[in-house]
């Protein structure tokens, strides 16, 4: 972390000289330097602290909330064992990385390929099928979710993980489409023209040109689709019901609101495994996910 | 229908000369092909001498009438009824209007297979929806056959139905590369919000499922008893009020907090800004739920840190029931604040550190050759900069917050109770609240109602927001 810079040279050279502008500005400088340093110190350990909690007792000997500290006397793997002997933990990550990949793949192929033809075709019903898909767009997903569950109740299709991921790839879709459209909108239109001259068809001009330069949009939706089912609570609890079928945030909730179980170490030990790939993810990839989000809220 | 057709023939044909002869038929008023195929689909490409036109569109009427007779019972040779006899449209509109007219019933020979209204309104819905499809189609066969016969009399060129083909696939492609997300879209999201359209006008509830029951329409009693019947009409209340509360003060305090830290790691008083950015990126990175369900353990009033800490502290002489103390339901309020905001903060430092950075220091130099103190700099540089920008950002932040599931589920279930709440408590939002209401309670038409409702005041903020930005000038 950094240290609080002690610049406090200002103050003997200031009783000196008589109190210049110059030097009480300096000591006015270290004052905040320091105030400064003092406020983001805090403000890291109350960011910091709830997660070294959080891992402390996923080591920590097992057993129940009371006994939860940051910095476990017997450090001991024994949780994470658990996890994945006593509960059906490796199973449900299993299913939300099957639901994470399907979702991922499902949506970055659709919405490209929406988006360019929105951004490059012009046809018949474009401006309507536009308004449309912003209409939708504001449609919470939870609302249609609740619609979703009640038509797969009555028809029997609940249970299903592949449901799941195409109700969750739909969901998005008309967001991501809106994105993939507006970032295709700024690319150049004079190397499709070119290729179109050289004679390539439309899809090999798409694939062969528009797609690349795509690039940073679809990692953003990559990375955006890919962890949503992970975090995902009401789809997965509406349209789920069999433990076997559970994702990993239905079971971790499960697990920590569970009267009867008094193992908080292991709900831990889950919520770090959950956390972790994610968590480093998210900062590799900081920088995509900032301008991703920034380039959404422009075009709406 | 032939009859209109031939005794209009003559007067037009005369005044003009015909042209390629053998191809276009005489000289039609422009209307009537177009009648021909409203009757008939495809009979007016016929009468301009468009076969292969006059034979695709003549498929799907066809095809309509043979999918309906397929799977209807049309040869029963008994009385006929929309619901024994009728078939895919048929019974599907007929479903859809009535939903179901014969409950489930326990006879001599068991149980009789009564109508699942539910069902029926869905098959209803795509039938519904199959009909609107094929009336597009109709109404672009008419307008194609009285428009080629308006130009073919303005005297412009014969186009064979292969030359329009051609022309047409050229255009089609958009359509066709846009098929697979649109099926997907009306089925898993178009169909379902019509559908939950209609389930608010119904009784579909606990007390009314199908299959032991029948579903009937109750056209706005629904509403009616949220917005009329005390005890409902007191806790939507409630709930809408607390729910505006929440989402302005949660937007207000994530985005000052995030752009006061984001100023200060753009000081260069700091020292290693970057380290600093990485923390305070932490709770923006790690997944809400753990996040939250981590808080909900740290507040727990039994065994939780905080409470014990407090306690050890001499702070306070019992433990706190933080989120579960029915008498002090603004803690409660208060504590799932401080949690949304060590959760958002750090999105909106993300984003103005990202505008700071793009500021040219030129503008900094030249308030500071004007006598502008740091202050002064921050309230006429920075802000309006930062605001132009984030703008958006945090009327989406709203959106967010209005309905934030995540936060409020996972940390308080809307708990402490609250007796004065029909199925709700003192920390639910609409969202929290509605989905209590489907999941827990099953009282699916006052969910469908509360849908509609955050689905109409999400929609009016998102549509004012839309309007700032280019998007719909873009369309």
């Amino acid at each position: 972390m950094a240290a609080i810079p002690a610049k406090t040279g200002g103050r003997p050279s200031a009783a000196r000289r008589g109190q210049s502008i110059e030097s009480r500005q300096r000591v006015r400088d270290g004052a905040t330097g320091a105030l400064m340093h003092l406020v983001l110190l805090i403000v890291a350990v109350i960011v910091i602290y709830p997660l070294v909690w959080v891992v402390g007792s996923s080591f920590g000997p097992g057993g129940g909330l009371a006994n939860a500290t940051p910095i476990p006397e017997n450090a001991t793997f024994d949780n994470y064992v658990h996890l994945f002997t006593r509960t059906s933990y490796g199973r449900w990550y299993l299913n939300s990385l099957y639901v994470a990949t399907i979702n991922m793949a499902g949506s970055v192929a659709l919405s490209a390929l929406c988006g360019w033809v929105f951004a490059r075709i012009r046809f018949r019903g474009r401006k309507a099928s536009m308004l449309g898909i912003l209409i939708l767009q504001m449609f919470p997903s939870f609302l249609t979710a609740i619609a979703v569950y009640m038509l797969f109740l009555n028809f029997g299709l609940l249970d299903s993980l592949t449901g799941l991921a195409l109700v969750s790839i739909a969901a998005a879709l008309p967001y991501n489409t809106w994105l993939m459209k507006g970032y295709t909108d700024n690319l150049p239109a004079s190397l499709d023209e070119a290729a179109a001259l050289d004679g390539a068809g439309r899809l090999t001009i798409f694939r062969k040109i528009v797609l690349p330069l795509m690039r940073p949009m679809l990692t953003f939706v990559a990375i955006t689709s890919f962890t949503a089912p992970w975090m995902d609570f009401i789809l997965p609890r509406l349209l789920l019901q069999s433990n076997s079928k559970q994702t990993v945030a239905l079971g971790l909730f499960q697990m920590i609101t569970d009267q009867y179980s008094n193992d908080f170490t292991t709900f831990a030990a889950g919520a770090v495994a959950l956390a972790l790939p994610i968590t480093i993810l998210y900062i590799v990839l900081q920088r995509h996910l900032v301008t991703g989000a920034m380039a959404g809220a422009e075009k709406g | 229908m032939s009859t209109t057709e031939t005794s209009e023939l003559p007067a037009p044909a005369q005044s003009r000369p015909p042209r390629a002869p053998g191809r276009a038929g005489p000289g039609l008023p422009a209307p009537v092909p177009g009648l021909a195929s409203a009757l008939v689909w495809g009979a007016g490409q016929l009468l301009n001498r468009q076969a292969g036109k006059s034979a695709f569109f003549l498929t799907f009427f066809a095809g309509a009438v043979v999918w309906e007779i397929a799977t209807g019972n049309y040869y029963a040779g008994m009385e006929f009824t929309p619901r024994s006899n009728g078939g895919f449209f048929i019974r599907g509109l007929w479903g859809l209007f009535t939903l179901g007219t014969q409950p489930r019933e326990m006879t001599l020979t068991g149980l009789t297979e009564g109508d699942n209204s539910i069902v029926l309104m869905a098959n209803g819905l795509i039938a519904l929806l199959t009909l609107a499809l094929l009336a597009i189609i109709w109404i672009w066969s008419i307008r194609d056959a009285a428009r080629y016969r308006a130009a073919l009399n303005a005297g412009g060129p014969t186009e064979t139905s292969g030359d329009y083909f051609k022309r047409l696939w050229e255009s089609a492609f958009a359509f066709i590369a846009l098929s697979p997300g649109l099926v997907l879209l009306v089925f898993m999201s178009v169909l379902p919000v019509l559908f939950g359209i209609l389930v608010a006008f119904t009784d579909y509830s606990r007390d009314n499922l199908p299959p032991r029951n029948l579903v009937s329409w109750v056209g706005f009693e629904n509403f009616a008893t949220i917005f009329a019947v005390p005890s409902w009409a007191a806790t939507f209340g409630g709930i809408l009020g607390w729910t505006v509360v929440w989402a302005v003060i949660a937007t207000i305090t994530t985005y000052a907090a995030g752009l006061l830290i984001a100023v200060m790691l753009a000081s260069k008083r700091v020292r290693f800004p970057r380290v600093w950015r990485s923390v305070f990126l932490l709770p923006w990175a790690v997944p809400a739920i753990v996040s939250a369900l981590v808080f909900r353990s740290m507040f727990n009033g039994q065994f939780g840190p905080v409470s014990q800490w407090l306690v050890d502290m001499g702070i306070t002489d019992e433990r706190v029931y933080w989120f579960t103390d029915p008498t002090n339901p603004n803690l409660a309020r208060a504590i799932a604040l401080l949690v949304n905001l060590w959760l958002g903060f750090p999105f909106f430092m993300a984003l103005v550190g990202g505008v700071l950075a793009n500021i040219p220091e030129s503008y900094y130099d030249a308030a500071r050759i004007d006598g502008a103190g740091p202050l002064q700099q921050f309230r006429y540089i920075t802000l309006p900069i930062v605001q132009r920008t984030v703008t958006p950002l945090i009327i989406l932040s709203f959106v967010h917050n209005f309905n934030n599931f995540g936060v409020i589920y996972f940390l308080t279930e809307g708990g402490p109770d609250n007796v004065d709440y029909r199925f709700a408590g003192s920390t639910d939002l609409l969202v929290t609240w509605l989905f209590k209401l489907t999941l827990d309670n099953r009282l699916y038409n006052i969910g469908a109602v509360m849908s509609l409702v955050i689905f109409m005041i999400v929609g009016v903020i998102s549509v004012v927001n839309l309007n700032r930005t280019k998007a719909i000038r873009e369309l």
